[in-house]
């Protein structure tokens, strides 16, 4: 059986089972998102993916596709509130773009690029988070973290490991490690775990590499991520 | 509105230009238009500024302002442009949000201070400064908009030479504006 949903006009053939998100991937139209990774299931915690359903706003990636859907998403009334999303995501964490390693390269960034975002707008919350570089081969900088929750499925889905979890309630939310210590030098994550290769910002990074690509030839400098993808879904990824 | 509302006409629009907690260099970013800036002079009259060496800015029309702020100076010399400037831009990652200097804030300032001048590597002589001469320093570093209204904002560390003359000659010509993809970025 042929179901459609109408994506901005468009009609968008899917199979039932399938997300709006699942749909528009599949039909090669970019809706913008942070915590959606197809390997993984859908969270719905960024909010980012927001689209209009029956006049009201729901998450893209985690709102089922029906027959005869009318969904709008590249609206100028749904992109701006896309880009209130991706302001509050910055104000809340300390994300310094000249000072990180994954500037240029970062979904973050390039989902605020593509959302129109000048300035974070609202008031900077400047959070005390730490860094954790207690691993040989990987640091964590808590204050680039989102809490989309890639690395927790990740870790738990694919590395069977649970290395990561979100702890606490509210703005006291916050990412925390599987190890006496808290630590993640203590754990049992390694470079090789897949939990190592999802995040979209710049909060879990490789060490003793940084900056090898000049300005100007990293992966957003050049075209949006409406043209050339997730950071993830890149060849060789990263 | 990003209007110049100039009254005299024949006049050319005045630009004043200051950096305050920031490194100059969207400054420097403003000179690497090269030659452009032979247009630039014909088109506006440069009030206070880095570039002119004045030391007090005048009525504007529009003022650009660079760095965010970090200590009493910066305040007071942020609310003279705002008094005086129809138009204010926050230039530059440190007057957006406060950029690098603002790491500072997940610090006590005293604690920054010590670092520096008593427990930091080499020093001699330890000691905070504490000369009047020298203007204190805000617990925190505030991007601008949290002390004065802006009215418009260019992303980058620093924005980019053509990022800045895209948006000179948009204003200069009452266009709106808008900018390639290339030229806004946030380092």
């Amino acid at each position: 059986m042929s179901t459609t949903l109408s994506l901005d006009g468009r009609p968008i053939p899917f199979t039932p089972g399938q997300t709006i998100m699942d749909a528009a991937l599949a039909a090669g139209i970019y809706i913008p998102h942070l915590c959606h990774n197809p390997d993984y299931a859908p969270h719905g915690s960024c909010r980012v993916c927001m689209v209009g359903v029956g006049g009201r706003l729901v998450s893209a990636c985690t709102t089922a596709a029906l027959d005869g859907m009318t969904v709008e998403s590249n609206t100028e009334t749904i992109q701006s509130t896309r880009r209130s999303i991706v302001q509050m995501l910055f104000v809340e964490g300390n994300h310094v773009c000249p000072a990180c390693e994954r500037s240029g390269s970062c979904q973050l960034q390039a989902v605020a690029y593509y959302v129109g975002m000048l300035s974070p707008h609202f008031p900077q919350f400047f959070p005390q988070r730490p860094v954790d570089a207690s691993h040989p081969d990987f640091m964590i900088d808590f204050n680039r973290c989102i809490l989309c929750e890639l690395c927790v499925r990740a870790s738990r889905d694919h590395d069977h490991k649970r290395v990561f979890a979100v702890s606490g309630r509210g703005l006291a939310s916050h990412l925390v490690i599987d190890s006496p210590s808290g630590l993640l030098g203590d754990s049992h994550f390694a470079a090789s775990d897949r939990a190592a290769q999802v995040c979209p910002t710049g909060a879990i990074l490789p060490k003793h590499r940084g900056y090898e690509q000049p300005i100007g030839q990293r992966l957003y400098d050049q075209a949006p991520i409406s043209v050339v993808g997730d950071l993830r879904a890149q060849p060789g990824g990263e | 509105m990003l209007s110049r509302e100039v009254s005299d006409v024949s006049a050319k629009p005045r630009v004043a230009t200051a950096s305050l907690c920031g490194c100059f260099g969207c400054h420097t970013s403003l000179l690497d238009i090269d030659e452009r800036i032979l247009q630039l002079v014909d088109l506006v009259d440069f009030d206070r500024s880095p570039l002119t060496d004045i030391k007090t800015v005048g009525d504007c029309d529009l003022g650009l302002i660079e760095g965010g702020v970090a200590n009493t100076e910066n305040l007071e010399v942020l609310r003279a442009f705002r008094r005086h400037c129809r138009t204010l831009v926050a230039v530059g990652a440190c007057a957006v949000n406060g950029g690098v200097p603002a790491m500072r804030n997940a610090l006590a300032l005293r604690e920054c201070l010590e670092e520096s001048y008593v427990r930091g590597v080499g020093v001699y002589h330890p000691g905070i400064p504490r000369d009047p001469e020298i203007p204190l320093l805000l617990d925190r570093v505030h991007p601008i908009h949290e002390v004065v209204k802006v009215d418009y904002v260019l992303p980058g560390c620093p924005p980019s030479a053509d990022t800045l003359w895209t948006f000179l000659t948009a204003w200069l010509s009452g266009q709106p504006i808008a900018f390639p993809y290339t030229q806004i970025h946030y380092d």
